[in-house]
């Protein structure tokens, strides 16, 4: 009888008129189809393409190269652990900065900000979202590491991790506090009237209440911000200054690359990058494993994002 | 009567305190320190480019804005960069905005719950994540590779490429937010128009699509104004760091070497000399407005037309 159908699909064939416009439709649907095939194809080939030069390359070096006391692809020093700590050192100070400040904004737009200051605060959230990273590597390079860095400790020098990171994390913070917002907003009222019907106070209800009901989403957004960090390219490449190759070290007040900015150098080492030589190739590799972290990071962030929406 | 749980304990030791609460008043200047100390940046990022860059609008004017790429930095503009930020922004939008809003309306509307919807709609989002200058990468080895292999001229390294590297890699962005926007249209503006004797197709053209434009219409500008402020991606597609001339024709401009603001921005950032410094900052303004109009009328945009169904 009139049960409710879960989704709005089209009347019943014999209503849906003459064979025409049956088959418009049905090639409508196909054209659709067509459009959406799109996307698996840009995966397969991204996939494709990095795999097929990654293995040339590890086929083509001897495998002691990946171990060595730098990476300086073009004489044949391949340590991959150098970018990797690299990525490391700049994901951690980022995340030190960015996450504490993005949680705590959003618990403020969530919990605490009227309509009126939220109507304000968000938009500008926003736009530091949409500033390119490239004005932010220069803002690194020649604000953050002269007035805040060099000052706090004064041997630090002029291309460093550190202001580098201080950068990565401020881009960062609106994706982990949108993101956090969004799991805060989504914890049912009743939840808070509860809290508050038993007598707590506003911070008791945010910090016992919200937060710990909103706490997939809150991981979800740590995840997701750790894998833009990791990802992110310009930041780093301006202000943490190595190019063309990089010792390993674990100090952030030194220069030095991450996968990413190691990618850059090597593609702004210019015209003789294109070529069948093993530095060339080296940059595939690096591409594979940076987009393999973040894959398996993104679906982490994904399972825990998608636990918010099932748990209420 | 107790109930044994943190929350309880909570309650009760908050209930039995006299006074002001202190731990609460310090745990709200918390968070308003943090909200202020993002706005902070925000401003001192802007006043710091303001401050460096607009003594060289003073001195040059609309020179600066007109003079092409120069390895002298009394002559150097960013014409070329602003040429290729608008180019490589309508061939984006042109490409991407059909293919991405088609595949939303696919998944929304046409496709069933089916293994292949699944996938696709992993597939997109973890795309999203995939870091730019991965794109880079595709963009080198398909695109550029394949306009070298077509005949193009230098190799290739064209805006065309470009184009398509940036289309890929906003592409899932566009898909997703306008499948969210589709998704916020009720289900019963849909069973209206099937209960008239519509048709899938005349529902999603006459109902859904203008329910939906404005969420669709903001997701796609911002996406916009992202490839735009992108640098990582056409530093591998083949975009120039460096100086280059053009004769401005249209074919030259669309198979020519190219350049885009941020590109500009990358290059000055890295010279030594202190004039430099300053016309990075400069061309930063440029590049600040024009990301900033594409985001400031995306917020408008869904501001204006935000409804609540």
């Amino acid at each position: 009888m009139a049960t409710q159908a879960p989704t709005a699909g089209p009347p019943e064939r014999h209503l849906a008129g003459s064979r025409s416009r049956r088959s418009r439709e049905t090639a409508i649907g196909r054209f659709f189809l067509a459009a959406a095939l799109v996307s698996i194809a840009i995966t397969a080939f991204i996939v494709l393409t990095v795999a097929e030069q990654a293995v040339e390359f590890l086929l083509a070096i001897d495998p002691g190269q990946l171990v060595a006391d730098g990476w300086f692809p073009r004489r044949g020093m391949f340590d991959i652990a150098t970018l990797v700590i690299g990525t490391l050192v700049v994901t951690v100070i980022a995340m030190v900065i960015a996450g504490p400040i993005g949680l705590l904004s959003a618990i403020y737009l969530a919990e605490y900000a009227s309509p009126r200051v939220r109507g304000v605060v968000k938009p500008v959230l926003e736009v530091l979202a949409g500033i390119p990273s490239v004005v932010l590597g220069f803002f690194a390079l020649t604000f953050i590491n002269p007035t805040i860095i060099q000052a706090l400790v004064p041997g630090a020098k002029g291309f460093n991790f550190a202001a580098a990171a201080v950068a990565v994390g401020v881009l960062t913070i609106p994706l982990i506090a949108s993101v956090s917002e969004d799991a805060m907003r989504a914890v049912p009222a009743p939840l808070r009237e509860a809290s508050y019907g038993l007598g707590a106070r506003r911070v008791t209800t945010a910090t016992r209440v919200v937060v710990p009901a909103a706490i997939s989403g809150i991981v979800a957004a740590m995840v997701l911000g750790i894998s833009r960090a990791i990802g992110e390219t310009m930041v780093v490449a301006i202000a943490a200054g190595a190019s063309g190759g990089s010792l390993r070290s674990l100090d952030p007040f030194e220069p030095g690359q991450t996968m990413t900015a190691a990618m850059a150098s090597l593609a702004t080492g210019s015209d003789q990058v294109v070529g069948d030589n093993a530095a060339f190739q080296s940059l595939f590799f690096v591409g594979l494993l940076l987009f393999a972290m973040t894959l398996l990071l993104n679906v982490i962030g994904d399972t825990f994002v998608r636990r918010v929406r099932q748990s209420y | 009567m107790t109930i044994p749980s943190v929350t309880s304990v909570a309650v009760q030791r908050s209930l039995a305190r006299q006074g002001r609460d202190w731990p609460g008043l310090v745990f709200a200047l918390l968070l308003l320190g943090a909200m202020l100390l993002t706005l902070v940046i925000l401003v001192i990022l802007i006043v710091d480019q303001l401050t460096r860059g607009l003594p060289v609008f003073q001195e040059r004017g609309v020179d600066f804005l007109t003079s092409g790429l120069s390895s002298d930095p009394a002559k150097a503009g960013v014409a070329q960069g602003i040429v290729g930020s608008l180019v490589i922004g309508l061939l984006v939008a042109i490409l991407c905005f059909p293919l991405g809003i088609l595949t939303a309306v696919y998944l929304e509307e046409y496709a069933g719950d089916n293994w292949i919807t699944r996938f696709i709609s992993i597939n997109i989002r973890n795309l999203a994540g995939v870091p730019s200058i991965v794109y880079g990468l595709l963009g080198l080895t398909v695109f550029v590779a394949l306009f070298g292999i077509l005949g193009f001229p230098n190799n290739g390294r064209n805006i065309l490429a470009g184009a398509l590297t940036l289309t890929a890699l906003i592409l899932p962005i566009v898909i997703i937010t306008s499948a969210e926007a589709l998704r916020s249209v009720p289900l019963s503006l849909r069973e209206g128009g099937y209960g008239a004797g519509a048709t899938r197709w005349q529902v999603v053209r006459q109902l859904v699509l203008p329910a939906a434009r404005p969420g669709i219409l903001t997701g796609t500008i911002l996406a916009l104004a992202r490839a735009l402020g992108e640098t990582a991606p056409l530093l591998l597609a083949g975009a120039v760091l460096g100086t280059f001339s053009t004769s401005g024709s249209v074919q030259d401009v669309l198979t020519g070497p190219y350049t885009v603001l941020p590109m500009t921005v990358y290059d000055w950032s890295r010279r030594p000399q202190d004039e430099f410094r300053e016309l990075t900052s400069a061309a930063i303004i440029v590049l600040l407005v024009l990301t900033l109009f594409f985001n400031a009328l995306a917020i408008f945009l869904r501001n204006r037309y935000q409804k609540q169904w």
